[in-house]
């Protein structure tokens, strides 16, 4: 079974701890700037949003890709990219419509989410419950339970 | 290791850059941040330097911790020597800008002389360089983060800033990062502003690589960070209401000062409390309210995001205040509100906009609008000479101060030297709640006696960060005392003095001592930094930190009749609330203490105290 990052802004407090996270797990180093999920501060909404790469199922980036650098982790569902394929010539960062995966001047090469090979770290890191990791299939889960709650004729009447 | 071993000294008056290393000997002795500038400034600045002047240094400084995972490991202080009160200044603050000053590869930014035209810092890694910010002068904290990050083509920047306050020499403008962080107290933007210096932008990318177990660092903050999720202070309380957890509780215990301490409970507390925060308006069905918001690597999230009514009369017309922003801590609500009599919420978080966005601390200057309201009451300060009607209560005048204050219109110059060169000026001098000219915030020391010893000893001017015996007297936190006995406070004060002294050096927050000890603090430092970090050698180095501050600020001439409390607290019986009937009790604390720090009589550290911590 096949999980997913699931994000709630709305849980969301702009710690960074994600950031710091994923820059450790992959470069053992706390830097944000080597982060592949970055919490964007939408300050005049009072709106903290992590984002990060989907891993769409027809990938454009994976498609792009003139060398293959870019392949399916099966066991997670992942788009992974192969360093010591990868050419760095940057198309796939312009084909994917999210901006996701971004080029690394240090490495010459692109980085994006990779799910942690399917431990991801931001998840173990957000003290918030903003991020987690959730079955794949059943991502829309919580905001059914809540929307359940709500629309409970039965509660309703006996209220 | 964790310290970037590297600082950048500016000097402004030739414009140069350059890079030195840290002094690591003293980074063993004094660990970083407040402890570590403290030293460095101590042994380069005279004592007796104007603080205004060209020779008195600025220091931004980072801690060991700044930039980890550690939780709240995003501090940075600015120390210097504090024009509104003539000692030793360290402010601390939060947001993101300190741990990008670490990023990029710096522990500390020692900022010298003055430059001739304004200028501001940019630092990009490793490349520092003074950049002309004539465009900048005159504009707002909130406009210069702006334009800063317009123009370098860069959203990812981080800006410490001042705003109009700091240009004008308000003596306690303070230093903005990230709109509404702030370095708070003690006038350190007046400094900066007298410096020419108009901000600092820094981008980093380098990281935090150097820690000395990684493995261990890991594991050990992760331990911490679940006590700081279990504790009901920093699990459930700060998120919740913030520190505006606080009003409420203060209140009832009679502690609150009000009226400029002419009260300890305000008839208005619950209108302007954490849970008035939260409650839905009747102008718009909104709660003032937003969500809650943590600084860089913060578990807690105590911060407030706040909207104020679109349709208050404080901001119809005024569109740039209609977005969320940084809302009410307990301090500003009190300061603002309290101790000047005003219940309207609203307009308390208009002038903590007003003092966010133009860079001036909302504590010194609510608390200096008390006496001037207490002034116009008596009749010492006219109608004429405000250009309004100024009673207690009145958040018009309020408001309306604090444009003219931060933009040095109008009577806002005389607001601006604080309230304690206001009130000698008009004859009251004992009106004003201060020590060491720096008003003090929202304890007041006859409901809560621990605190009137931590106002009058407190090395930067009166200030509850400095020994939140608040904590233990109130929140039973390590242990309850009892807020109206003097018996112990003396010992409990110099403990949590010193151990503050470690968490402001470490670079993590203060707050996080609502659930943590030192205890708790030592083995992530441990882990981190490189040397042997026991329990002995931390609470040394926050006894050796606490006396160094105290020999500057008696060598730049300050007694032990500084260390007093304002006469009102000490003749003038609290009338309400538990407290009823008490004074401050700091003339029996103060000689207790003075023995307990290895003080002689006249509070100056004996050879033996000075020797045994190596100063």
């Amino acid at each position: 079974m096949q999980q997913a990052l699931l994000i709630d802004p709305e849980k969301c407090t702009g710690c960074l701890q994600c950031e710091m996270a994923c820059s450790y797990e992959n470069y053992q180093v706390f830097n944000i700037a080597k982060s592949r999920i970055k919490v964007f501060n939408f300050e005049e909404a009072g709106r903290k949003v992590p984002y990060t790469c989907t891993q769409c199922a027809e990938a454009w980036c994976m498609h792009a890709c003139p060398v293959e650098a870019i392949v399916l982790d099966g066991a997670t569902g992942a788009k992974i990219v192969l360093d010591d394929v990868c050419v760095g010539c940057k198309v796939c960062t312009i084909a994917c419509p999210f901006g996701t995966i971004n080029y690394v001047q240090d490495s010459g090469k692109v980085q994006k989410c990779d799910l942690c090979g399917g431990d991801p770290a931001c998840a173990a890191a957000c003290p918030t419950e903003a991020i987690t990791y959730v079955d794949a299939n059943w991502t829309g889960l919580d905001k059914m339970r809540a929307w359940a709650g709500r629309t409970d004729t039965a509660s309703q009447a006996n209220a | 290791m964790s310290w970037a071993k590297r600082v950048l000294r500016v000097d402004l008056s030739s414009g140069r850059c350059k890079e030195e290393p840290l002094n690591m000997e003293w980074a063993q002795e004094y660990l970083g941040q407040r402890g570590l500038a403290t030293k460095y400034f101590v042994e380069e600045v005279d004592p007796k330097v104007d603080p205004l002047s060209p020779d008195n240094k600025l220091i931004f400084t980072t801690g060991p911790l700044t930039g980890t995972m550690a939780s709240t490991g995003g501090r940075y202080s600015v120390v210097t020597k504090g024009p509104l009160t003539g000692v030793i200044a360290c402010s601390n603050s939060g947001g993101y800008i300190g741990a990008e000053i670490k990023m990029a590869g710096w522990d500390m930014i020692i900022c010298e002389g003055r430059a001739e035209k304004p200028v501001y810092l940019w630092i990009q890694d490793d490349k520092a360089e003074l950049r002309d910010a004539s465009h900048l002068w005159g504009k707002t904290t909130w406009d210069t983060e702006e334009i800063i990050k317009n123009s370098h083509q860069d959203p990812q920047i981080r800006v410490s800033s001042i705003g109009r306050a700091g240009e004008n020499g308000v003596l306690y403008a303070c230093v903005v990062n990230d709109l509404h962080r702030a370095a708070g107290r003690s006038g350190v933007g007046a400094v900066m502003g007298s410096k020419n210096l108009k901000a600092l932008a820094v981008r980093g990318t380098k990281g935090v690589g150097n820690i000395k177990d990684f493995k261990t660092f890991m594991q050990v903050t992760k331990e911490k960070k679940q006590i700081l999720a279990d504790n009901a202070v920093t699990g459930q309380g700060l998120p919740t209401y913030g520190t505006q957890v606080l009003m409420n509780v203060i209140n009832e215990i009679g502690a609150l000062p009000t009226r400029n301490s002419q009260d300890v409970q305000f008839e208005g507390a619950g209108k302007i409390s954490g849970e008035a925060m939260h409650e839905k308006r009747p102008t718009d069905g909104k709660a003032n309210l937003v969500t809650n918001n943590a600084c860089f690597g913060c578990t807690i999230a105590c911060g407030r995001i706040s909207q104020v009514d679109k349709s208050h009369w404080s901001v119809e017309n005024s569109p740039k205040y209609w977005g969320a922003t940084g809302g009410l801590e307990y301090e500003n609500a009190w300061s603002l509100g309290a101790a000047n009599g005003v219940d309207d919420l609203e307009a308390l978080t208009v002038a903590n906009m007003i003092c966010n966005e133009d860079g001036m601390d909302p504590i010194s200057f609510g608390a200096t609008i008390g006496a001037v309201m207490e002034l116009y009451t008596m009749g010492v300060i006219s109608k004429k000479q405000l250009g309004m009607d100024a009673p207690f209560g009145s958040a018009q005048a309020l408001v309306d101060l604090a444009h003219m204050t931060a933009e040095g219109r109008g009577f806002g110059p005389e607001i601006a030297q604080g309230s304690a060169r206001l009130c000698e000026k008009y004859g009251h001098p004992e009106l004003s709640m201060t020590v060491k000219k720096q008003e003090f915030p929202a304890y007041d020391p006859r409901g809560i006696q621990g605190m009137g010893l931590t106002y009058a000893t407190s090395n930067r001017g009166a200030c509850h960060l400095r020994s939140y015996t608040v904590a233990s007297e109130v929140l039973g936190i390590p242990v309850k005392t009892d807020p109206l006995e003097t018996d112990g406070k003396a010992e409990l004060v110099k403990a949590f003095q010193d151990a503050t002294a470690v968490f402001d050096s470490s670079g993590l927050c203060l707050f996080t001592s609502f659930a943590w000890s030192v205890e708790d603090v030592q083995p992530q430092i441990d882990a981190a930094c490189e040397g042997d970090w026991t329990m002995d050698k931390l609470m040394t180095v926050g006894e050796r930190i606490w006396n160094l501050e105290r020999q500057f600020n008696l060598a730049a001439g300050m007694t032990a009749a500084d260390d007093d409390l304002p006469k009102r607290l000490k003749t003038e019986a609290a009338k309400s609330g538990p407290a009823k009937g008490l004074t401050s009790g700091i003339d029996k604390m103060k000689p207790e203490y003075y023995q307990i720090r290895g003080w002689d009589t006249n509070g100056v550290p004996t050879a033996e105290t000075l020797s045994r911590l190596g100063l």
